[in-house]
């Protein structure tokens, strides 16, 4: 099951551009979040801080407190450590390509050193149950390397791998920005159905998937977090001037 | 041929229409100039004419440059046929692969100028080997230097580092004999040697491992140190072929997009997880690439081998033993090959070279160009 997530005081650093300026924010279990805003807005370096993948640029800092369920973690746990249990979805499928699909699958199983086949075979076909491709892959799991995939199978592979490790919170960001609209919609009922085990994170440029997937929005502008609300309010009443202006089209 | 010349069919039309225009301002109402009269600009351009002429004559005389080094490549192969062909009638195949026995010392005789004995295996074993030992050397460092240079090099590091990696290729190989012969020989004798002959006889070892054959007074560092020989040939080749590995390694490693890292460290891995799971993974078909061409440059190499190797025409397991190789017994012998046929045998050994370098280099770049913008490491 997921954990909540709060975040308090946050700031972040690439180089000398402060792209993420005081975050204060509470993210509820088992509920899809979503985190809108323009082009260049933070909201991408805002997921990368929740699983601690934006220091991995050698000129990035990070300053303030997330913490994960009962963790601190950038206090109490490694990067290692708690990227093992956030899972994270990148808005281009990034399959392993000298992988089979199995071994995608189970990438990060095999990391930690988990080897029971048995188990294995299992937890694949019960993640890619979960991300909905069990059906079309499952003749040729082992044959097929993980590229040979169409872009959204690849993406819901990419899922699947995520959720392999049975993650308590998933982040995608702009999970569907680079598929067709077949294969976004397919993610977003996929998103539809797993947050009631997951406590998920997304970021979108569209804002009906948004309104879609869902219960949680945050408006994200120029670094700054304007606001955050259920999303029927963001979407039908929003508090802030500056969001009604860019949900209604007239910027970003 | 084509494409080179499409300009000219462009080029031609267009004029005619300016010629027009300039044509039609003189009588009629001026067409795109205010002052009705030709520009000093327009005329000046209208005035340059067809330049289709000096584009033919550059494009041929650059086909002309591209051509040359085929002609290059097939003359030598075609020379270094005719010298041999003496050698090639007198012993055809078996010059690879046979040798006469010593009537008084009843061991292999392989190459005897002064008798007329010429079969070439001693050099082949000669450059095997020392290229084996070079590979053995360098490609566990080469790999190791670019992780470091690809991964995790601070950035105040990488440019000195590079540079100084580069710098050891462009070192001369004369130079690189000559530090070999004062520092490398008297180093691999006094103190290296001795404990790779301690562990390769040790009893125990060599009752336990005896069956490999490496092991005993008759094994891999068996016999007399004396510094020289075909170890040393080795060592001094992974020195020079460090650079090439290292530096096409650590090309191959950049190509491997970013995704991929990110892939693997958002599943949890750990750097060193990481490199093995993304970047050498993706990377391996460039890395032996990159090997085999060390492997070609090793293969080929001449001057530095050649001061270090012993210069003697014999087999041995030993690596401690002196030996010979392709390049160093042609640059060793051809300034005193008295006898046709001695010429003849070595540009026959020289034509072998020619030929194993030639497509052991082709193989690699193969590999290496498959990777860098084919699509095995490439994903999206």
């Amino acid at each position: 099951m997921g954990v909540g997530i709060e975040v308090k005081a946050l700031n972040a650093w690439y180089g000398s551009n402060h792209t993420l300026q005081d975050i204060e924010l509470t993210i509820p279990a088992n509920h899809a979040t979503a985190l809108i805003g323009p082009s260049g807005c933070g909201k991408s370096t805002f997921v990368r801080c929740l699983n601690r993948m934006h220091e991995t640029n050698p000129v990035a800092r990070v300053t303030g407190t997330v913490r994960i369920g009962d963790l601190d973690i950038y206090h109490d746990i490694s990067p290692v450590e708690i990227r093992r249990r956030v899972g994270m979805v990148f808005q281009r499928p990034n399959p392993f390509p000298t992988m089979s699909i199995y071994d995608n699958v189970c990438s990060g199983l095999k990391l930690n050193g988990f080897r029971n086949r048995r188990e294995l075979d299992e937890i694949v076909e019960r993640s890619l149950r979960n991300a909905a491709l069990w059906d079309e892959v499952k003749d040729d799991l082992k044959k097929k390397s993980g590229a040979s995939l169409s872009g959204g199978q690849q993406q819901r592979m990419c899922i699947a791998r995520a959720l392999a490790v049975d993650p308590e919170v998933l982040l995608m960001d702009e999970p569907a920005s680079a598929l067709d609209p077949v294969s976004t919609s397919k993610i977003e009922d996929l998103i539809f159905q797993l947050k009631s085990q997951y406590t998920i994170v997304i970021v979108t440029h569209n804002m009906q998937q948004a309104a879609r997937v869902a219960e949680k929005t945050g408006f994200f502008l120029n670094g700054r977090m304007v606001e955050f609300d259920s999303t029927h309010k963001i979407f039908t009443n929003p508090s802030d001037k500056r969001t009604e202006d860019y949900i209604t089209g007239r910027f970003g | 041929m084509t494409d080179l010349r499409m300009p000219n069919p462009v080029a031609a039309p267009s004029r005619s229409r300016a010629e027009e225009r300039n044509d039609s301002s003189a009588t009629d109402a001026p067409v795109g100039s205010v002052s009705g009269e030709v520009s000093a600009v327009r005329g000046y351009l209208l005035s340059r004419g067809n330049s289709a002429g000096s584009d033919r004559f550059f494009a041929g005389a650059m086909l002309l440059c591209a051509l040359a080094i085929f002609a290059l490549v097939a003359l030598i192969a075609v020379e270094l046929m005719t010298q041999s062909r003496l050698s090639w009638h007198a012993f055809g195949f078996s010059f690879f692969y046979k040798f006469n026995v010593d009537p008084i010392t009843h061991l292999p005789l392989f190459w005897d100028p002064v008798n007329g004995v010429f079969y070439a295996l001693p050099f082949i074993y000669g450059t095997l080997v020392t290229s084996l030992v070079a590979l053995c050397i360098a490609v566990p460092l080469a790999i190791g230097l670019a992780v470091f240079l690809t991964e995790m090099c601070p950035l105040w590091m990488r440019a000195p580092l590079s540079f100084f990696t580069e710098l050891l290729a462009a070192i001369p190989s004369v130079v690189y004999g000559l530090w070999a012969i004062f520092i490398l020989v008297p180093l691999l004798r006094e103190h290296i040697n001795p404990v790779l002959m301690a562990i390769f006889t040790e009893p125990g070892l060599t009752h336990l491992l005896g069956w490999t054959g490496l092991f005993g007074d008759n094994g891999l560092f068996g016999g007399v140190n004396l510094g020289l020989g075909l170890l040393c040939g080795g060592v001094i080749l992974a020195i020079m072929i460090l650079p090439i590995i290292a530096s096409l390694t650590r090309e191959v490693m950049r190509s491997v997009p970013n995704s991929q890292r990110e892939a693997a460290l958002a599943l949890g891995a750990t750097r060193w997880e990481m490199i093995r799971m993304a970047v050498l993974r993706n990377a391996r078909i460039g890395i032996v690439g990159s090997v085999i061409l060390g492997l070609g440059r090793a293969l080929g190499e001449t001057m530095a081998v050649a001061m270090v190797i012993g210069n003697s025409p014999e087999i041995h397991l030993s690596l401690l033993s002196m030996g010979h190789s392709m390049a160093s017994v042609i640059a060793n012998e051809f300034s005193e090959a008295t006898s046709d046929m001695h010429r003849s045998a070595l540009i026959e050994v020289g034509l072998a070279l020619f030929l194993v370098t030639i497509v052991v280099n082709a193989f690699a770049r193969i590999l290496v160009w498959a990777v860098t913008r084919g699509a095995p490491a490439r994903v999206q």
